[in-house]
């Protein structure tokens, strides 16, 4: 994959060419329709997925009630942290819910290069800490039920 | 021209006979309040009053003066808006249902010894409930036909502060009339307005001779400087929106009891909150209006609970826009130096401790 | 200052807790002077009392009114049914003031926070073609607490540009799910040439209010909300800092308030 792609995403602003080049060695672009499904819940995590268009909806299948959208991801987010860390399986499942453009990274390869580099390591790791700060904080206020009637749920 | 008048007999029958109530201060179960006056004898001559934060008590000062005490538990506050009044009644129809507002009547007060800083704090109040979009007409028109006797101050109280707020001790216009007591007791008196000049004119009255109004006057002036307390030299305004996460007000909230007081015998908070009411078949509703306190826990009640939940953001807003957001909202302040509020505080918090605190707060930090 | 009797003319659920009324005056010679949008009335139901509520829409003489039942005035509101009697005083506060044209509008609502801006937008709507873009981002609790909901469709054929995202889903709903500054990430990249308003609760408006500015929205209005017993600028009960929401608001611009908002129990 052609670097000056990659580093366009907000994920890899102001990454070091250096590191641009070793994750374009490991990415490629995708394109999908909607309600292509990404990955199910329970499947083996191995790779991630810068998104560019469209917007894909985090999932789980619930007993009767069937499959629940927990967060929706637009342009300009990542898709999928779960690669990262054992025991690399997906906690829920993702779905395309309008056409995505997006490019998908082998999750595996980066792993090895992050063991490999401590510094191209520390790089990555940084930049997932921000995205999981700022979804954290997203959801505790999601948490905090704004829009509810003041006094608690009725 | 200054004119001289040998005790208060003639100037309280004169204003009974134009048809006013005299209000004036009198002695009623162990203080200094304010209440209808028949005659000039009901004044609380040769009473004085001892004050400290939190304490206030008769006593004996040895002379006939008539206006020898200050920091009273009220002002003229209650006369103008009173703590309880009826808006207006309604009833239910086919179209509906049909408002009545009650029938001002007209009582016309004459407050005999309103003080520099209690008339200032008219002047405020004027701004704040006739100045701005809408005006409070039940209060304007009561403040407009009232008759305001100002005496100024000769002898300022331990908490008085008048000076170092702008308010006193003497007064310039704004009132009908001006006395400043002396010994006799004598009145050199001023009239500010036609009506003053008229009632002055028609009661036995001398020619001040230029000594005397000097003397006065030099009473007046001599009062600045023997002031039992002052607030700090600093733009209280923004002061206080520099300081409002200090830990000061934790150290105040420790000790407020967030009682109210200080909001009632302050003569320019002006709160107020309503009450509607039915009757029994649902048929008829009133609504009345009453005073209310920033204090009170539910002031601020909004959803589920107080904005101002604890005692530390409850007396934190009392300071800070009696001193401060007054200004913005305004354009003046809302304290007049009076120190009632430093008196009737049952644990003795004085406002202005508490600004000097928070202005230290800023040297060499 | 006395309120005037209106009739209920209708009534419209909206959600569990919430309801619409339209009101109009029984003499159209008492009617109050025409909203304008983000002001509100005083809503008095007879005997039990007044609460301050934002005028949700027009209609000739008739005003809009969307009530949440949260205490004993508010729950009477929602209770009352076409052919009853409500009082109105007003009305009061700032405006949100679309303007004349010639500038990007931006609509920001988080639950109730709808209703106020409803007028506005409906202005927008009108005057369409004055306007470059219009936007109406939307955030509510679940799909099912989505106010106006047979409107929003309309808004699109309007030529509104609009994005609802919920906190939670319930199965079936395939829309957004996330905070309402997701929505953010979606909008035209040039903000430099719109309007921002913002309602809903207090932590909704600065979290949004503080993200446009970032994003370099040069003009973000924000709805406050205090408790109001007069709406007069009489009582002294809305104040936030210098501001006396009744008089100085409801609507105000954000950089105004940012600090006082965010001193707690200011």
């Amino acid at each position: 994959m052609i670097p000056g792609d990659l580093a366009c995403h907000p994920f890899l602003r102001d990454l070091p060419l250096a590191y641009v080049g070793r994750l374009a060695g490991a990415a490629h672009p995708v394109e999908v329709r909607a309600g292509h499904r990404f990955f199910r819940d329970g499947d083996p995590a191995d790779r991630f997925w810068l998104i560019e268009t469209g917007k894909v909806a985090l999932d789980l299948h619930l007993p009767g009630r069937g499959a629940v959208i927990v967060e929706t991801l637009g342009p300009g987010t990542v898709l999928g942290w779960s690669w990262l860390f054992p025991p690399h399986e997906w906690r829920f499942g993702a779905v395309a819910t309008e056409p995505v453009r997006a490019i998908e990274i082998d999750g595996e390869r980066l792993r090895s290069r992050a063991a490999a580099d401590p510094a191209f390591g520390h790089e990555l790791v940084t930049r997932f800490a921000a995205v999981l700060l700022d979804r954290l904080q997203a959801t505790r206020i999601r948490l905090l039920d704004l829009y509810a009637a003041p006094g608690g749920v009725s | 021209m200054s004119l001289v008048l040998d005790g208060l007999d003639p100037l309280v029958r004169e204003l009974r006979d134009r048809g006013y109530r005299v209000i004036g201060p009198t002695v009623r179960d162990g203080a200094i309040v304010l209440g209808e006056l028949t005659g000039a004898d009901e004044l609380p001559w040769g009473v004085g009053v001892e004050l400290a934060a939190g304490r206030y008590r008769l006593r004996e000062r040895g002379d006939d003066a008539a206006f020898g005490h200050s920091a009273g538990p009220q002002s003229w506050k209650p006369y103008l808006r009173p703590p309880r009044q009826k808006l207006w009644d309604a009833r239910r129809t086919e179209r509906g249902f049909e408002v009545r507002e009650p029938e001002e009547e007209p009582v016309r007060y004459a407050f005999l010894g309103v003080r520099p800083c209690d008339l200032r704090a008219l002047e405020v109040t004027d701004r704040v409930l006739g100045g701005g979009r809408y005006a409070d007409t039940a209060y304007t028109a009561r403040r407009d036909r009232a008759f305001v006797i100002v005496v100024n101050c000769t002898e300022p109280g331990e908490t008085c502060f008048c000076a170092s707020m702008g308010t006193g001790p003497g007064a310039e216009s704004g009132y009908d009339l001006a006395l400043t007591e002396r010994a006799g007791p004598r009145y050199v008196a001023d009239a500010g307005t036609d009506e003053g000049a008229a009632v002055l004119a028609a009661i036995p009255h001398a020619e001040a001779d230029d000594g005397t109004v000097a003397a006065a006057r030099a009473d007046v002036a001599a009062a600045a400087g023997r002031m039992g307390r002052t607030m700090p030299e600093a733009d209280l305004r923004d002061l206080l929106a520099a300081r409002l996460g200090s830990p000061r007000w934790d150290d105040v909230a420790s000790r407020c009891l967030t009682c109210g007081n200080c909001t009632m015998v302050c003569p320019t908070c002006f709160c107020t909150t309503v009450e509607d009411v039915t009757d029994v078949t649902g048929d008829h509703a009133e609504r009345w209006r009453t005073w209310d306190s920033c204090f009170d826990l539910d002031f601020t009640h909004l959803g589920a609970g107080p904005v101002r939940g604890t005692p530390r953001s409850r007396y934190r807003q009392w300071l800070t826009h009696k001193l401060g957001t007054w200004h913005d909202q305004f354009g003046s302040s809302g304290c007049v130096g009076c120190g009632r509020c430093i008196v009737w505080c049952p644990v003795g918090i004085d406002l202005t401790e508490e600004v000097a605190a928070l202005h230290a707060e800023g040297d060499g930090a | 200052m006395a309120p005037v009797p209106y009739r209920v003319a209708a009534r419209r659920r909206e959600t569990h807790d919430t309801v619409t009324l339209l009101l109009r005056p029984y003499d159209p010679a008492t009617a109050i002077a025409t909203p304008e949008p983000g002001q509100f009335t005083m809503l008095y139901a007879f005997g039990v009392g007044e609460s301050a509520i934002s005028v949700s829409g027009l209609d000739g003489e008739g005003i809009e009114q969307t009530i949440r039942a949260v205490g004993a005035v508010s729950t009477a509101l929602t209770e009352a049914r076409p052919g009853d009697v409500v009082g109105v005083r007003g009305p009061y506060g700032t405006g949100w003031n679309v303007g004349t044209g010639g500038r990007d509008l931006l609509f920001a609502a988080g639950g109730i926070g709808l209703a106020p801006l409803r007028p506005a937008i409906h202005e927008a709507v009108a005057r369409r073609s004055v306007f470059g873009r219009v936007t109406l981002l939307v955030g509510a609790r679940t799909p099912g607490d989505l106010p106006y909901l047979g409107e929003l469709a309309e808004l699109r054929d309007a030529g509104v540009d609009l994005a609802i995202t919920v906190d939670r889903a319930a199965a079936g709903w395939t829309g957004n799910v996330g905070v309402i500054t997701t929505l953010l990430d979606g909008l035209a990249p040039d903000l430099d040439r719109t309007t921002a308003y913002v309602c809903g609760p207090e932590i909704m408006i600065r979290l949004t209010a503080a993200e446009l500015a970032r994003r370099g929205v040069p003009d973000v209005r924000v709805s406050l909300e205090r408790n109001m017993r007069c709406g007069l600028g009489w009582c002294g009960h809305c104040q936030l800092g210098s501001i006396l929401v009744c008089r100085d608001g409801p609507v105000v611009a954000y950089p105004d308030v940012a600090g006082p908002l965010a001193v707690k129990e200011l």
